[in-house]
């Protein structure tokens, strides 16, 4: 057995073996490179959703109800612009959403419920909180990777008017990241209910889409849905996108607002995620 | 980079554990030192689990205190982790990863490097006898496998201790005697192990000391020869005369032994000759439906000690 034969001269021990201040520090970063080497597995599915949705998108309402909206006139749709360019930012803030929210849900429910493989991570020097830090690094590379897909073929598809058209990511960005929080920690919260990711779906992520401005003006829906879009990550982005990207007109206090709101509310939801993990885990 | 000055591994001093109202550890006094093979012996909701949990660091202690390579337990968690190798109860493998996927992310969390790791993977799926499953999903696995596979994954930072929890329950007799045989052999090159068991035999096997468990207290502690020497004869006759005849066989030979347990389906007999007292039990015309003679184990001071089987 060449293991134990050369045991005796190899085997040093984990306390010269292991670098621990280093691996302590680094902790987060491990569980991100674990997460990305398993997603590299589906590489193939993750970029073919990533430009098969926006297509999807695009065929449908951007041509469809563009042409449509657009028969009124260039720069007769809403905020004056022509509808696909309207349309943009709310595409990419979606995508942005859609993409982290599938990396924090899935892979925790993997890793805590259905495989408990987080808890091999946690029996080495990879602390709970660093497990969540890791997960969140992953949902903003995913989303990045797919939000700057999408923006590649929206741009193809011609949506885009002036030289700030790059500033849509970032706004983007900033929603899938403060709703991935959001999701992190409801996720953690509600791990041993059944059917939750289901109920997700069908009360929280598509009245999210329906009601945030993203096919129409906020303006233009009932004052009493319009709330809605108010508590909606998607809608702060999809009019801090349109704000940087073409320009819209929009009060500067509400551009804080929506920097504001989107800050507030990804911090303050991860740092609960951080003990809710925290929690579950050192029972 | 610090090195453990002293050989005291770990040091648990009035180690206590409370969920609510339940003490699941009751203010446990151990200490195991470098290269010893250290079992906890008992039942299932003993507390054994609970105690290697705190020793991981991976549940917080109530009260007392633990020391593992001369740090606090609840200070230096992840410290302590980068040095400990840690088989669970449950496997918790990749299954969407292959074998040396599991054991390369495995030395990652330690911050090991790709060279190294890559140099060790090797050596551990030799030593699991693993090496043609290499590129295998983990998911296409056997138990058997698998568990070695957790236990090479364990062993992927060299660690200075390393912990099995029930290292062959729900394995099949070949599995866990191929498990046994490469236990043995890190204990032999001194590691220092930690292991629960509820089997006698796997604690017999691979325990130089061990502690009986139950309710979370320890009922006694020595080597596994040196507790059945003290707490039990050297043989055991077990007879069986029908369910509802055994209490009243029992009392027509009670005196043939140092001491006699009925249990349900059987009398045990404790003595030091079996076969000698067998012969005697006969002698006097009873007529047992099954008798076997056989040595004392591990099995029967639990039984001795808490009036209960290890495994119900």
């Amino acid at each position: 057995m060449a293991f134990v034969q050369s045991r005796a001269n190899s085997w040093q021990g984990a306390l010269t073996v292991v670098d621990a201040p280093k691996a302590m520090r680094m902790g987060w970063w491990y569980v991100a490179e674990y997460r990305l080497r398993n997603l590299m597995k589906w590489i193939g599915a993750v970029i073919a959703f990533g430009i098969g949705n926006p297509v999807l998108y695009l065929a449908s309402i951007g041509f469809g109800v563009g042409a449509l909206v657009d028969r009124n006139g260039p720069g007769m749709g809403p905020d004056g612009v022509p509808y696909l360019t309207f349309l943009a930012p709310a595409l990419l803030a979606t995508a942005a959403i859609q993409s982290t929210f599938e990396e924090v849900t899935f892979p925790t429910m993997h890793g805590l419920k259905w495989e408990n493989v987080y808890y091999a991570m946690t029996a080495t020097s990879v602390t709970p909180n660093q497990v969540a830090q890791g997960v969140m690094v992953v949902a903003f590379l995913r989303g990045l990777f797919t939000t700057i897909i999408y923006w590649v073929v929206l741009g193809i598809a011609g949506a885009f008017r002036g030289t700030h058209a790059l500033l849509a990511v970032p706004a983007a960005m900033l929603a899938g990241v403060s709703f991935a929080s959001v999701m992190l920690m409801l996720t953690l919260r509600f791990i041993d209910s059944q059917n939750f990711l289901a109920s997700v779906g069908r009360f929280i992520i598509t009245p999210l889409f329906m009601f945030s401005g993203t096919f129409f003006p906020l303006s233009s829906i009932p004052a009493w849905l319009q709330w809605i879009g108010w508590v909606s990550p998607l809608w702060h982005a999809t009019d801090l996108g349109r704000f940087l990207m073409y320009g819209k007109d929009i009060p500067t206090w509400l551009v804080a607002t929506h920097l504001g709101y989107l800050a507030v509310l990804g911090t303050v939801c991860f740092l609960i995620a951080q003990r809710l993990i925290t929690k579950k885990m050192t029972q | 980079m610090e090195h453990a000055p002293t050989d005291d591994m770990i040091v648990a001093q009035g180690l206590t554990k409370t969920y609510g109202d339940f003490t699941a550890v009751d203010g446990i006094d151990f200490t195991v030192k470098r290269g010893e093979s250290f079992g906890l012996l008992g039942p299932n909701g003993a507390g054994k689990s609970t105690t290697m949990r705190m020793i991981a660091c991976t549940s917080q202690r109530t009260s007392g205190s633990l020391q593992i390579l001369n740090r606090d337990t609840d200070h230096h968690g992840p410290w302590i982790r980068a040095h400990l190798g840690v088989v669970p109860q449950q496997d918790n493998l990749d299954r969407e990863l292959t074998v040396t996927e599991n054991l390369y992310i495995y030395g990652r969390y330690f911050g090991l490097t790709k060279q190294f790791i890559n140099t060790k993977i090797e050596e551990l799926l030799d030593f699991a006898q693993l090496g043609d499953k290499r590129d295998s999903k983990v998911e296409a696995l056997s138990g058997g496998m698998k568990r070695r596979l957790t236990i090479a994954r364990a062993l992927i930072n060299e660690p200075e201790i390393l912990m099995l929890d029930e290292p062959t329950t729900g394995l099949d007799p070949q599995a866990r005697h191929i498990l046994w045989d490469r236990l043995f052999r890190l204990k032999e090159t001194g590691v220092t192990l930690i292991i629960t068991t509820h089997y006698m035999d796997e604690a017999e096997q691979l325990c130089d000391r061990l502690v009986v468990m139950d309710k979370g207290t320890f009922m006694a502690e020595g080597s596994p020869a040196g507790l059945i020497q003290k707490y039990v004869s050297r043989e055991v006759i077990e007879v069986r005369f029908g369910s509802d005849r055994n209490a009243e066989a029992a009392e027509h030979i009670r005196d043939l032994a140092d001491r006699l347990e009925i249990l349900p389906d059987r009398i045990l007999m404790y003595t030091e000759d079996g076969e000698r007292d067998l012969a005697r039990v006969l002698e006097r015309g009873h007529h047992p439906i099954t008798s076997l003679v056989r040595r004392s184990s591990l099995e029967d001071v639990f039984l001795r000690l808490t009036g209960r089987s290890l495994v119900d």
